[in-house]
């Protein structure tokens, strides 16, 4: 009788245990990751930083770009049908673009994007020199990867994608300007009024949410190609991992770090 | 000198060294022999400190490299030279950062002497004027010549090849290992070959060991190896499947050994 509840039972938990140690090795490596890229940050070559910010953010402004731009307009557009629907006219429309997207889906659709577009380039990358070898060669040459790989990606992500989130807001209430005047016919002083109604600490609550976020892309790329398995394979379950799981981690803290920041009366 | 003492290593339940003892001399040009997978590059990887063994110690001029810590241990890597089977260059540098990138991160020194010194050590391997050239425009035998130039840029003490002739063609095989030879002569350094390719290993080297099973079972000049009298040793210099090396074999033959 014991043996057959044994059998029933064990399984699952072996399962359950096997899967809770792989998880507890990977936060502590991803840890290890974070604590020596932040050791190194001060030892990184500019022309390295450099390299990266013009790869992380001026190549993600097309994309950026249009993303925010369509994000915003068809905010004013739904807006404005919802509005007209109950108060009979187009109302609100600056506020609710302004403050959606300063808030919230500026901080969140550029971290998506650069996930996207920059987490699976650093993640193949790195996965890539790791199954030729190449981040051996870089300990044989006296580097460490982290200090030559990580940190200078870190810096360009972690000061590129709040940049980027500034610029999608811009563009996106720009969007949203444009349907709400030549769609709904709002009056441009009504629309740009409604903006500048929108306070500072509004705007810092988005833009340490896009710190926070380009920390999560970079780090969770940078260990997913660190760790990433044998042969073409193995790169490509890195890029996709990357990308899920920063996805996934971006869109989980954001609640988190939304209640966070209002608790704080930032952006309340 | 470098000796190797009783060291263990396994990946997850598969045990791959199990007790190797070897010491090389200075000077010298030891050849480590062995079958695929025998654990050959796992072995050399431990001496720059690439792995990390359970148990065991390697002595690199009196110091044990298995107990140092991760900066420690940079400073001794500066004495090794590295050339992978791969070539392992770097894609998004080009040939002239990538020998230059060993003397920037060890050996430091003003960007004429280091401009200098990058085209005296491609003139070494046969490769002058490549510099500006991107490593995806090189062909295979290309890639180890500067892959050798960058382990030998900053005039390591040891330098370490692992399968130096493998995926080259018998000729530029040849030219492969007359640089081996050439840069021993010249340049002094004791070098470790990591290979299974009998014709190279006779030509380049000083001794030869035989890695089977986790432990060096034979070690002895190239003219002592061909005349064993081990089975095993025997049977891998000859080629044969038939004899005491077990081969694994696929299809309805699997699971059985020759």
């Amino acid at each position: 009788m014991k043996e057959g509840v044994r059998s029933v039972v064990e399984p699952p938990l072996r399962w359950l245990g096997e899967r809770f140690l792989t998880l507890a090795e990977a936060l502590g490596q991803v840890t290890k990751l974070f604590r020596q890229t932040i050791t190194w940050l001060y030892k990184v070559e500019a022309r390295n930083v450099m390299a990266q910010m013009v790869e992380i953010g001026v190549r993600s402004f097309p994309v950026t770009s249009l993303t925010s731009l369509f994000t915003g307009m068809v905010l004013a557009l739904q807006t404005g049908f919802s509005f007209r629907k109950v108060f009979n006219e187009p109302l609100y429309i600056g506020s609710v673009v302004g403050l959606s997207l300063v808030k919230e889906l500026g901080p969140v659709l550029t971290a998506v994007v650069v996930a996207g577009r920059v987490g699976a380039s650093i993640a193949a990358e790195l996965g890539t020199m790791k199954v030729t070898e190449q981040l051996d060669a870089l300990y044989t040459l006296g580097t460490h990867p982290v200090r030559y790989l990580a940190v200078p990606r870190f810096i360009a992500c972690v000061t590129m994608v709040p940049l980027l989130t500034v610029y999608a807001d811009s563009i996106g209430v720009l969007g949203g300007f444009f349907v709400a005047f030549v769609r709904h016919g709002v009056p441009s002083s009504v629309f740009w009024d409604e903006i500048r109604l929108i306070k500072l600490h509004e705007c810092y609550h988005g833009l340490i949410k896009s710190i926070a976020f380009a920390v999560i892309i970079v780090v969770t790329a940078c260990y997913k190609g660190f760790t990433c398995g044998e042969g073409a394979e193995g790169v490509g379950r890195a890029t996709t991992s990357a990308v899920v799981v920063s996805m996934v981690l971006i869109l989980v803290s954001d609640y988190f770090l939304s209640a966070a920041l209002v608790a704080l009366g930032i952006g309340r | 000198m470098i000796r190797v003492e009783q060291l263990y290593k396994s990946f997850g339940p598969k045990p791959v060294l199990q007790g190797v003892n070897l010491e090389i001399l200075d000077g010298e040009t030891l050849t480590v022999i062995g079958g695929s997978g025998c654990g050959k590059s796992v072995l050399i990887k431990h001496l720059v400190g690439l792995l990390r063994p359970e148990r065991g110690q390697i002595m690199v001029d009196g110091v044990d490299i298995t107990r140092l810590t991760e900066q420690e241990l940079t400073k001794v890597q500066g004495r090794f030279g590295y050339l992978f089977q791969g070539g392992a260059l770097f894609d998004s540098l080009t040939v002239g950062e990538n020998v230059a990138f060993g003397i920037r991160h060890l050996k430091p020194m003003p960007q004429f002497l280091l401009e200098r010194r990058v085209s005296e050590t491609l003139a070494m391997v046969g490769l002058s004027g490549v510099e500006p050239l991107k490593p995806a425009a090189l062909s295979g035998g290309m890639r180890k010549r500067v892959g050798l130039a960058r382990a030998i840029a900053y005039a390591p003490r040891y330098i370490l090849y692992d399968e130096p002739t493998t995926g080259l063609d018998p000729i530029m095989a040849d030219v492969i290992n007359e640089l081996i030879l050439d840069l021993q002569r010249r340049l002094k350094t004791t070098a470790i070959v990591v290979t299974h390719d009998m014709k190279s290993a006779y030509k380049v080297s000083n001794r030869l060991a035989m890695l089977y099973e986790g432990r060096i079972i034979q070690v002895g000049s190239p003219e002592e190896i061909q005349h064993t009298t081990n089975p095993v040793v025997r049977q891998f210099i000859t080629g044969s499947s038939v004899g005491p090396i077990k081969v694994p074999m696929a299809g309805p033959m699997s699971g059985k050994s020759q």
